[in-house]
């Protein structure tokens, strides 16, 4: 039987500081931030490289105008999207995607749901601002390529220049991120014995499926 | 907040407890996978020394990357290959059911939970695909979930999710002729956006709603989530009765019996209270078409396709380049758009009642000259009954391509792929640039039907105006 209590530290995640990158657009999709034919992988290990792929570039593997091409956002951390990032399909590979590419946050209008819990289970913050906001971030950033932004979580702000700005997380997103519960497997690990309660007051699930339930 | 909706009554009997992030730990009743998003879950698992908490509760199949052609292994893809060997790997030392190509019951996902009978309303399911809504059609509360969050329901049997607003969207009224339910949910999405669902739950209802078969009710919650919503559903009636009472789950009534109260007590109350009502008007409706790259940019059939000034501030730009990326033009209707691909397949619209239909177009008609037409069913099964009640033989005699079950074109994962910029009547889901395998390609969805007129014709056509005398057998 599977270890009862895996140890797994769950780093709390108050606070992202790096550089920022823009990446503009509404709607954008995760069939644009991963192409479904990156998909043929067992492991996320190398998805980096394919992040934003087809906006990258040509059919002849020739770079296109895209910002994460360009040197001066190489090292960045800190990605500042518009309305619904992320939306369509529910791939994780597309968080993973660009975290291997080195993203460590996100800053948007708003984020498809899906995206946003993919990325909260991978510690990346999705936090949120008015479309204005949004706009004099990425325009900041495309004038301070190199300039850091602080995203503290726990406070609702972002920090970048001589400015701060208020912005939103989510109740349950900050929760899990600021006091380093966001690894809900081992959380929810610890409730086997309620959810087999759970389980057998349900009518439909036949008994002798739970008794014998991995703790 | 909603009170008294099936979606609250079934959140409160599978919420195990609240955790110290706010979110409930729901248990799931069905956990469906296949071979895109699980084996990195399974990878996870196997790191931490878990093991999978309830495989029972757990069904796999095989979809995106199945070969619809040649399906001898090893799949002549070594990507596909290495794929399906993990899955049936990682279902082999679980202990997990799986329906895979040799058992005659593989397909896509979202059609197989239903055939089998695994899905029943009141359950919660989840698998690693945003169409997991699809399940909703039964009454079950139904959602999408990332990779991560299955390494949870693998390990616990459970999920940490928030719960969300329900909107009741009223459907009432009687669907014209040509008219589809797929339209229907084009409409909705057009109406309220691509985002307009964000943390809302859909419940679909009225008149329009209860006439609809299990099929169709499958196709509007399916896309429920290209609204937004990240679920949708349709209270359990007679109608889906009757479909449970022939799955292979019911082929003992008692069970039936005993699980039918059941249903009835999840059914949302009379005076149930709901964040939001939508009301449609289903007379109203027409076939809808896409002229844009997202789901939300489609258009009644006869009417003229949107000058980006004219929409809201922040759908402009994005209008914009559909339009270049599509070249269409404001002003014209989307009827007479050359296609040289018609695509009848995907988890939306490739079930019988599906292909029936568009067979009826099809019959004594052919294939535009110009067009490469494939039919690919939703899954063995409905491949089987379709051959045996002579579909095939329909479309193959009218010129498409009767391939096997899979996703297919849905997304261009497996051999089937748009080239260049071909453009694609199709009856999936999805128009995102470069959903269907080439970047340049171009989507443009509607309902079965008209996809095989668009077949005949070579072009974007309203079937209602396909004349009955062209046949030409
Ligand atoms: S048919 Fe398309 S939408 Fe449905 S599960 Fe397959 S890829 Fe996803």
């Amino acid at each position: 039987m599977a270890g009862e209590d895996d140890e797994i530290d769950i780093p709390a995640v108050d606070s992202v500081s790096g550089s920022g990158i823009p990446i503009q657009g509404n709607d954008i999709d995760t069939d644009q931030i991963i192409p479904a034919r990156f998909m043929k992988v067992v492991t996320f290990d190398g998805l980096g490289e394919f992040a934003f792929f087809d906006q990258r570039f040509t059919e002849d593997d020739d770079l296109k105008a895209h910002p994460m091409n360009e040197d001066r956002f190489q090292d960045s951390s800190i990605m500042v999207v518009n309305s619904n990032f992320g939306c369509g399909s529910s791939r994780e590979h597309a968080p993973q995607a660009l975290l291997r590419w080195g993203i460590d946050a996100l800053i948007g209008e708003s984020f498809a749901e899906i995206f946003a819990g993919n990325c909260l289970a991978l510690g990346i913050p999705t936090v949120t601002a008015d479309a204005e906001t949004i706009a004099e971030i990425q325009d900041w950033v495309d004038e301070h390529p190199d300039g850091d932004l602080e995203i503290d979580v726990a406070a609702e702000q972002v920090t970048y220049g001589e400015t701060t700005v208020a912005v939103t997380v989510d109740d349950a997103q900050r929760k899990a991120l600021v006091e380093g519960v966001w690894d809900t497997t081992a959380l929810m690990k610890s409730n086997a014995g309620e959810v087999r309660e759970t389980a057998a007051d349900l009518p439909y699930v036949e008994s002798d499926r739970i008794s014998d339930a991995a703790d | 907040m909603s009170e008294g909706t099936l979606y609250d009554k079934v959140w409160d009997r599978h919420r195990v407890t609240t955790l110290p992030t706010g979110q409930d730990q729901l248990f799931v009743g069905l956990h469906l996978i296949h071979e895109v998003t699980s084996p990195q879950a399974f990878g996870m698992l196997r790191e931490r020394d878990l093991e999978v908490a309830y495989p029972e509760l757990t069904h796999a199949t095989v979809d995106h990357i199945v070969p619809t052609a040649d399906q001898s292994r090893p799949y002549e893809e070594d990507a596909a290959e290495e794929m399906m060997a993990e899955l049936e790997a990682n279902v082999r030392e679980a202990g997990i059911d799986f329906s895979d190509p040799d058992s005659g019951d593989q397909g896509i996902v979202h059609v197989i939970g239903p055939e089998q009978g695994l899905t029943q309303p009141g359950k919660t399911i989840v698998c690693g695909d945003s169409h997991t809504s699809t399940h909703g059609a039964f009454g079950a509360l139904a959602f999408g979930i990332g990779t991560s969050q299955i390494r949870d329901v693998l390990a616990t049997g459970t999920v940490a999710m928030e719960k969300q607003q329900v909107r009741k969207i009223q459907v009432d009224g009687e669907l014209g002729e040509g008219v589809e339910a797929k339209d229907v949910i084009l409409e909705i999405i057009r109406r309220l956006g691509t985002e307009g669902g964000v943390g809302y739950v859909y419940e679909y209802a009225g008149s329009a709603i209860e006439d609809l078969g299990m099929e169709g009710r499958m196709s509007i919650c399916n896309m429920s989530i290209e609204g937004g919503a990240r679920a949708g559903y349709v209270n359990p009636d007679e109608t889906t009765y009757e479909w449970l009472e022939e799955t292979d789950y019911f082929q003992d009534p008692e069970r039936f019996e005993e699980l039918k109260p059941y249903w009835e007590s999840i059914r949302s109350d009379e005076d149930a209270e709901y964040d939001d009502v939508v009301t449609i008007d289903a007379d109203d409706l027409e076939p809808v078409v896409t002229w844009g790259t997202t789901p939300g940019q489609g258009i009644g059939i006869t009417e003229p396709i949107p000058a980006p000034e004219e929409l809201p501030a922040d759908k402009q730009e994005t209008a914009r380049r559909a339009q270049e990326h599509m070249r269409v033009e404001p002003g014209e209707t989307m009827a007479g758009y050359g296609i040289d691909v018609a695509f009848l397949g995907s988890c939306t619209n490739a079930r019988l009642p599906d292909l029936r239909r568009a067979a009826r177009i099809v019959e004594g008609r052919e294939v535009h000259d110009d067009v490469r037409a494939m039919v690919v069913p939703g899954s063995q099964r409905v491949q089987e009954a379709a051959e045996q009640e002579g579909l095939k033989a329909v479309f193959e005699e009218a010129g498409f391509d009767w391939r096997n079950a899979g996703c297919s074109m849905c997304l261009g994962m497996n051999e089937d792929q748009l080239e260049g910029d071909e453009a694609c009547a199709s009856s999936s889901n999805r128009n995102f640039v470069g959903r269907q395998g080439s970047k340049d390609g171009r989507t443009v969805l509607m309902n079965p039907r008209m996809v095989a007129a668009a077949a005949i014709t070579g072009e974007v056509t309203d079937v209602r105006d396909l004349p009955e005398t062209e046949v030409t057998a």
